[in-house]
């Protein structure tokens, strides 16, 4: 089974990934699948909440993060798509569903998702990785810790410079 | 001026270090170029014709001294005893070897400088008026906020990976001299009718092959507001600016696809959503308005022996016609440095020129040093009663040439001579018509005109708003130059009308002249060139410089 990186407990590990891409014309095995937005948002019976497995919706950088509004609960992880890593709007996508959905579920970085970019992801409110270049936990805790401070409010909780500055 | 704090310095450290560790994956083999090179831009290191290029951020043109002196050190260090001021205030360094790029970031943190987002689809260096804090028609100092926007913007988790390299201007002064309006973001400051600061938002303007005079999306934005209103555009910008096609990816596109009164709409409804969580609280704001308002100006307005220094030196009496500009407080003036010099290139500096700005700046200009983006240097606070002995130093070093805003004063881009894009030279033609009008009396008695040069369509020499613009072109193998008239980057801002038929490089200086003759025919008394130009529309010049063509 293909593994993903997860952020736990401060630090990142190696866990199974238990979930299966789905296509949108193909039927659902059970367990634990990701389907894409407009799969989910067209109320697909077969997806219908008390099937035994879990449910994840991928997002495509086009699509609008905010047609998930109100529609999350029994949503387990949103998977949100980078085919090139250069195609920054992954991280917005990230950004709302955590600060403006209020997603507590686990968003993951699919596609060209390199350690370079661990920071930010971790910033805008990811927490699980498939990293395509490689990295294991070790690589990407050093990725994402790598700056001491920050200079901007993100999805993270983590104080800026300016907050860190008036509390002395 | 700001100094980095340690929560400054430890940032500039670990990205560094960062870096440094991105390089040695590189040189070890574990990064391919394709994967290297996002990276290595993200860090100002470009791979250009002969060698690597490191340009190095001046955030909002704004050098102490002692970075002054650092960036000397590099020059000798790591490259061949120079270095070039761009369009962008940022310096170049021209001759760099990949293994070396570390050690160089190193020295350049050592005195709190860096290279981050000087390339890259990220938010890049700001523009800051190069008077800032001593024009004499300045609202308030634009640099707090040119310094704050610094922060919010440098490794901006959510905004590093745009559509396209984004550029933010702030002026204070009626007189833009940052081009604010060919920025992707323009902010004006304002005062409101409340006595508040505020700032008027231009976005979407730009150059490269689409030029766009950016349209007002926000007549008067509180200033407390500024970063909410900034995270809106960048995120609107973000998820809806083109990916498909680099040369239709720059916000000004998405603004004049959508109409300015869309997506200033789209802005606002993201603004509304966003709150007050996006802005930088009050604290902060004046915690860096401190740090530039400056305790050490004399009350004293005399200015000692500099009249008559003037009345008696007629080569004095030009410099302080040509490069000394009305302060803010009695007894003191703005200095231009030009690096124009007749016959050399726009915007180089050797480090022993660099050495004795750096000196100067620290003995006569309260240490403070701008860049501008008309590839100058500024001494920003000068005593009148020094002037004099300022000039003589900067003389002797080959660096008081009298002429800002007059037609030697070029800007262009590195062109064919260095850089990987250019379709043309740049720097042999700003050379060859600083050449033709070397004579001071000439160049001052045509006053000013703004020519400026690229060497290919991406317009780093900002040509779309020269008053004179000059594009090299590729034909047929052969670099080509095709005129345009009437562009300005002021607060008058246009871009140019192309002129004509492109010319090959031994007629572009004969066609200046011929546009220059035409000028002083038509113009009336006190108009500029532009002036001239926009009454007369350009028959008299094209007649002037195409005659022989018919």
């Amino acid at each position: 089974m293909p593994t993903l990186i997860k952020a736990d407990a401060g630090g990142f590990v190696t866990v199974e990934d238990t979930f299966t891409v789905l296509e949108d014309d193909a039927p659902d095995p059970g367990g634990d699948v990701i389907v894409s937005l407009a799969r989910f948002l067209s109320g697909d019976g077969d997806l219908a909440a008390g099937r035994s497995g879990r449910l994840g919706v991928r997002l495509a950088p086009e699509d609008d993060v905010e047609a998930l509004e109100g529609r999350l609960e029994g949503v387990s992880t949103v998977a949100v798509e980078f085919p090139k890593f250069r195609d920054g709007r992954g991280f917005t996508a990230a950004r709302l569903l955590r600060t403006r959905l209020g997603f507590r579920g686990e968003v993951r970085a699919v596609g060209d998702v390199l350690r370079d970019q661990a920071g930010f992801m971790v910033r805008c409110g990811f927490d699980a990785f498939i990293p395509a270049d490689g990295a294991g936990p070790a690589e990407w805790a050093e990725a994402a810790g790598r700056h001491r401070h920050v200079y901007q409010r993100a999805a993270d909780g983590r104080a800026p410079a300016f907050a860190e500055r008036q509390g002395g | 001026m700001y100094r980095y704090d340690a929560v400054d310095r430890a940032v500039l450290a670990d990205r560094t270090a960062e870096f440094r560790d991105q390089v040695r994956r590189r040189l070890a083999g574990e990064l391919t170029e394709d994967q290297f090179k996002p990276l290595r831009l993200m860090n100002g290191l470009y791979l250009q014709l002969h060698a690597y290029m490191l340009r190095v951020a001046v955030p909002y043109g704004s050098l102490s001294p002692v970075q002054m002196r650092g960036l000397a050190d590099i020059a000798r260090r790591f490259d061949r005893g120079y270095g070039h001021f761009t369009t962008r205030t940022n310096i170049q360094f021209n001759w760099i070897r990949l293994a070396e790029a570390p050690d160089i970031l190193d020295a350049l943190a050592a005195v709190d400088l860096h290279a981050i987002q000087t390339s890259g689809n990220c938010i890049r260096n700001v523009t800051a008026d190069p008077y800032a804090g001593a024009a004499a028609d300045e609202l308030e100092d634009p640099r707090v906020w040119c310094e704050a926007i610094r922060q919010w913007s440098s490794l901006h988790p959510e905004f590093s990976f745009l559509p396209r390299k984004f550029k933010i201007a702030v002026t204070a002064s009626p007189h833009d001299r940052t081009a604010a309006r060919v920025h992707d973001i323009g902010l004006l400051l304002r005062r409101g009718r409340d006595g508040g600061t505020g700032f008027e938002v231009i976005v979407g303007g730009g150059m490269g092959r689409t030029p766009h005079v950016g349209p007002t999306i926000r007549s008067y934005l509180p200033a407390e507001r500024l970063f909410s209103y900034l995270e809106a555009i960048l995120r609107v910008y973000n998820r809806h600016g083109r990916r498909d096609n680099i040369y239709k990816a720059r916000i000004k596109i998405l603004v004049s696809a959508l109409g300015a009164e869309a997506f200033a709409r789209e802005v606002e409804a993201e603004w509304e959503k966003i709150g007050t969580e996006g802005d930088v609280p009050a604290a902060e704001i004046e915690r860096i308005r401190a740090a530039f308002t400056n305790p050490d100006f004399l009350a004293d307005p005399s200015t000692g022996d500099f009249e008559a220094r003037r009345a008696a030196e007629p080569a004095f009496a030009r410099f302080v016609r040509n490069n000394l500009k009305a302060h803010v407080r009695p007894g003191y003036g703005i200095v231009d440095i030009s690096l124009k010099g007749i016959g050399e290139t726009p915007g180089d500096i050797s480090a022993d020129q660099m050495d004795v700005v750096a000196d100067l700046a620290e003995r006569f200009g309260q240490g403070d040093i701008r860049a501008t983006h008309e590839q100058n240097l500024v001494l920003p606070h000068v005593r009148l009663e020094h002037v004099h002995e300022v000039w003589k130093a900067l003389d002797a070093a080959g660096l008081a040439t009298p002429n800002i805003n007059l037609i030697s004063d070029i800007i262009a881009c590195p062109g064919l001579d260095y850089c990987a894009l250019a379709n043309a030279r740049a720097i042999c033609v700003a050379q060859d018509i600083a050449r033709r009008f070397e004579a001071p009396e000439k160049a001052e008695a045509i006053g000013e005109l703004k020519i400026k040069i690229s060497g290919c369509i991406n317009a780093c020499g900002h040509h779309h708003v020269g008053h004179i613009g000059i594009l090299g072109v590729d034909k047929k193998g052969e670099e080509f130059y095709q005129l345009t008239l009437g562009g300005s980057g002021a607060e008058d801002a246009a871009v140019g009308k192309i002129l004509g038929p492109a010319l090959p490089i031994d007629r572009v200086t004969d066609a200046v002249d011929a546009i220059v003759g035409a000028y002083l025919r038509e113009r009336r008394d006190g108009e500029r060139f532009l002036d001239t130009l926009r009454r007369t529309g350009d028959a008299p010049f094209k007649e002037a410089v195409y005659a022989d063509a018919h």
